[in-house]
């Protein structure tokens, strides 16, 4: 590849994971099935698109099947929501470059849920941390963070520089966390992630959950994984009886002591979303996100709204991916949400889709969700984010208050 | 100090090659993790984030110290298009970083590195005058108050 045989886009991709792979220390490369590429406008903007058309005007193709995160623009609504009409022009942009080059444009954050399973063993090139940390931690898989450029190249080549979660000894447990409550929900899951990964705060560090109560739902490890990843940067963790690497403890551990142990009870939960403190009594938006909901969680939606509707200056969002978009209007469940004025957005996930222009355009300042992850990064976009579990962002979308 | 001062470096940290080209520039000292999309406002070049130890500070001709990365995979992307723009800090230096942060550096050309000794963001301080070589994997610094 190096020689150029294989096209020029293909030689400086190999090129790109060489450096890193040299910085990280990798002997060698390893083959990867599948690969998970985030190209958000958002992150992109005009630079990142021209990148991506000149791999293309270099005969770029993906190798190995290459699937798209969650986009900034959802086309049939960016007029409602009221985007800036540039995104969409970039949205084009990027989309027309990745599908020359062979990628599926699924846009989501949960092609783990909807599209592609990651199985034991295997290795991933996936981007987007919660997707990262399902693969590594619920599949078996093995990936490392590969952010857009890195999963783009590793499309384009076939293969990744082996180091990290890709070799057995990173992947056993460091740190030991006894968590001794019983969590319902994604926020409450969310909030876990949330003070696990804000204490660890280190890629390289794989925490091993014990507790006895621990019995979470699909949705909620998704929550769970993806807080942890956001707050803390984690790729990988282990849950005693729960994940595959972990049927005990011992296994987790491989024989290395903990180098800490945490504990939490459900007393830190409920402080936790007391850390969020609303600076207005009214709810200029509910967001539902981060990561795309499930079919599942929107029919929850929809059973806990059917019947009420929105406060009018409360704007509320649900994002998913197609797949459940489209499910969830055969079930009925999208006529129910819409018909109370919640907006259903798909392909994207809010806090790509330029948030920080949104609250410049539309005065939108306290953002009340139940994704511990959503409040933990729109605040850097110049929102007051009130993190809170499920039901009480429901009642604020109806009243326009926030509770509590 | 706007230049490498004429006199020796007062302290030289060293650690593994990192990426990207040599820099000189002053330095800009987090105790905090970073991410370019958890923490700047990329437009108009400063930290955004209200919590951040950093906020309302400038990132643009500084070389930036933070004793980790955090957050997601954006910030590669990020780091390119601020690069494009001329709005990307000089250089960054980690305790220690993670895969997202060096696939950045590398498509941004912009120079990184980790794991020194002795830790950068507890002996470097915010002003003080930096000189990163990343292929030798030693950084030169020279202080702004010699107290």
């Amino acid at each position: 590849m190096l020689d150029g045989r294989h096209g020029d886009a293909t030689r400086s991709a190999l090129q790109f994971q060489l450096s890193v792979g040299e910085f990280f220390k990798a002997e060698d490369f390893v083959p990867i099935r599948t690969a998970h590429l985030a190209s958000d406008p958002e992150s992109l903007r005009d630079a990142g698109a021209a990148y991506l058309e000149e791999m293309v005007s270099k005969d770029a193709r993906f190798r190995v099947p290459t699937t798209t995160n969650a986009g900034t623009v959802d086309f049939a609504k960016s007029d409602l929501i009221g985007q800036r009409e540039v995104w969409p022009r970039r949205a084009r942009r990027i989309l027309d470059s990745l599908d020359s080059m062979g990628a599926h444009l699924c846009n989501t954050c949960v092609n783990y849920q909807t599209i592609d399973q990651p199985l034991f063993g295997e290795h991933l090139a996936w981007g987007d941390t919660g997707t990262v940390i399902w693969a590594n931690s619920v599949g078996g898989a093995r990936s490392n963070f590969e952010a857009g450029p890195a999963a783009l190249a590793a499309g384009l080549t076939g293969r990744v520089p082996r180091y990290g979660y890709h070799l057995p000894q990173q992947r056993l447990a460091t740190v030991r966390v006894h968590v001794d409550a019983k969590l319902h929900g994604r926020a409450a899951w969310g909030a876990l992630g949330c003070l696990i990964g804000r204490e660890l705060n280190d890629y390289w560090t794989v925490p091993c959950i014990v507790g006895e109560a621990l019995r979470p739902s699909p949705d909620e490890l998704k929550s769970f994984g993806a807080s942890l990843a956001s707050y803390g940067s984690v790729a990988m963790f282990h849950m005693v009886g729960v994940t595959p690497e972990a049927r005990t403890e011992a296994e987790a551990f491989g024989g290395i002591e903990p180098a800490r142990d945490l504990s939490f009870t459900s007393d830190e939960i409920e402080k936790l979303y007391r850390e969020f403190v609303p600076e207005s009594d009214h709810a200029d938006l509910v967001v539902f996100t981060a990561p795309q909901l499930s079919i599942m969680e929107i029919g929850e939606l929809s059973r806990l709204f059917v019947g009420k509707s929105l406060h009018p200056d409360t704007r509320t969002l649900i994002t998913t991916s197609s797949i459940s978009a489209a499910e969830s209007r055969r079930l009925g469940y999208s006529n129910t949400l819409e018909s109370t004025g919640v907006i259903i957005l798909e392909g994207v996930c809010f806090y790509v889709m330029a948030p920080h222009e949104l609250a410049e355009d539309f005065g939108y300042r306290t953002l009340v969700t139940d994704s511990a992850k959503l409040a933990n990064i729109i605040a850097g976009y110049g929102y007051n984010p009130v993190f809170r579990p499920t039901s009480v962002c429901v009642e604020a979308a109806i009243t326009g208050q926030i509770p509590w | 100090m706007s230049k490498t001062p004429e006199r020796p470096p007062d302290t030289v940290l060293t650690g593994p090659a990192g990426v990207g080209p040599p820099v000189a520039g002053p330095a800009l000292v987090s105790q905090h993790g970073f991410s370019a999309r958890y923490d700047l406002d990329r437009e108009n070049g400063f930290f955004s984030r209200e919590a951040h130890d950093l906020h309302g500070q400038s990132f643009l001709h500084r070389i930036l110290v933070f004793p980790t990365a955090k957050g997601g995979i954006a910030t590669s992307w990020m780091l390119q298009e601020m690069a494009s723009r001329d709005k990307a800090p000089l250089g960054l230096i980690f305790g220690v970083t993670n895969p997202v942060m060096v696939q950045g550096a590398v498509l941004a050309e912009l120079p990184l590195m980790h794991r020194l000794d002795p830790p950068p963001h507890q002996t470097i301080h915010t002003g003080d005058w930096l000189e990163m070589d990343p292929a030798a994997g030693a950084i030169k610094i020279w202080r702004a108050s010699t107290d």
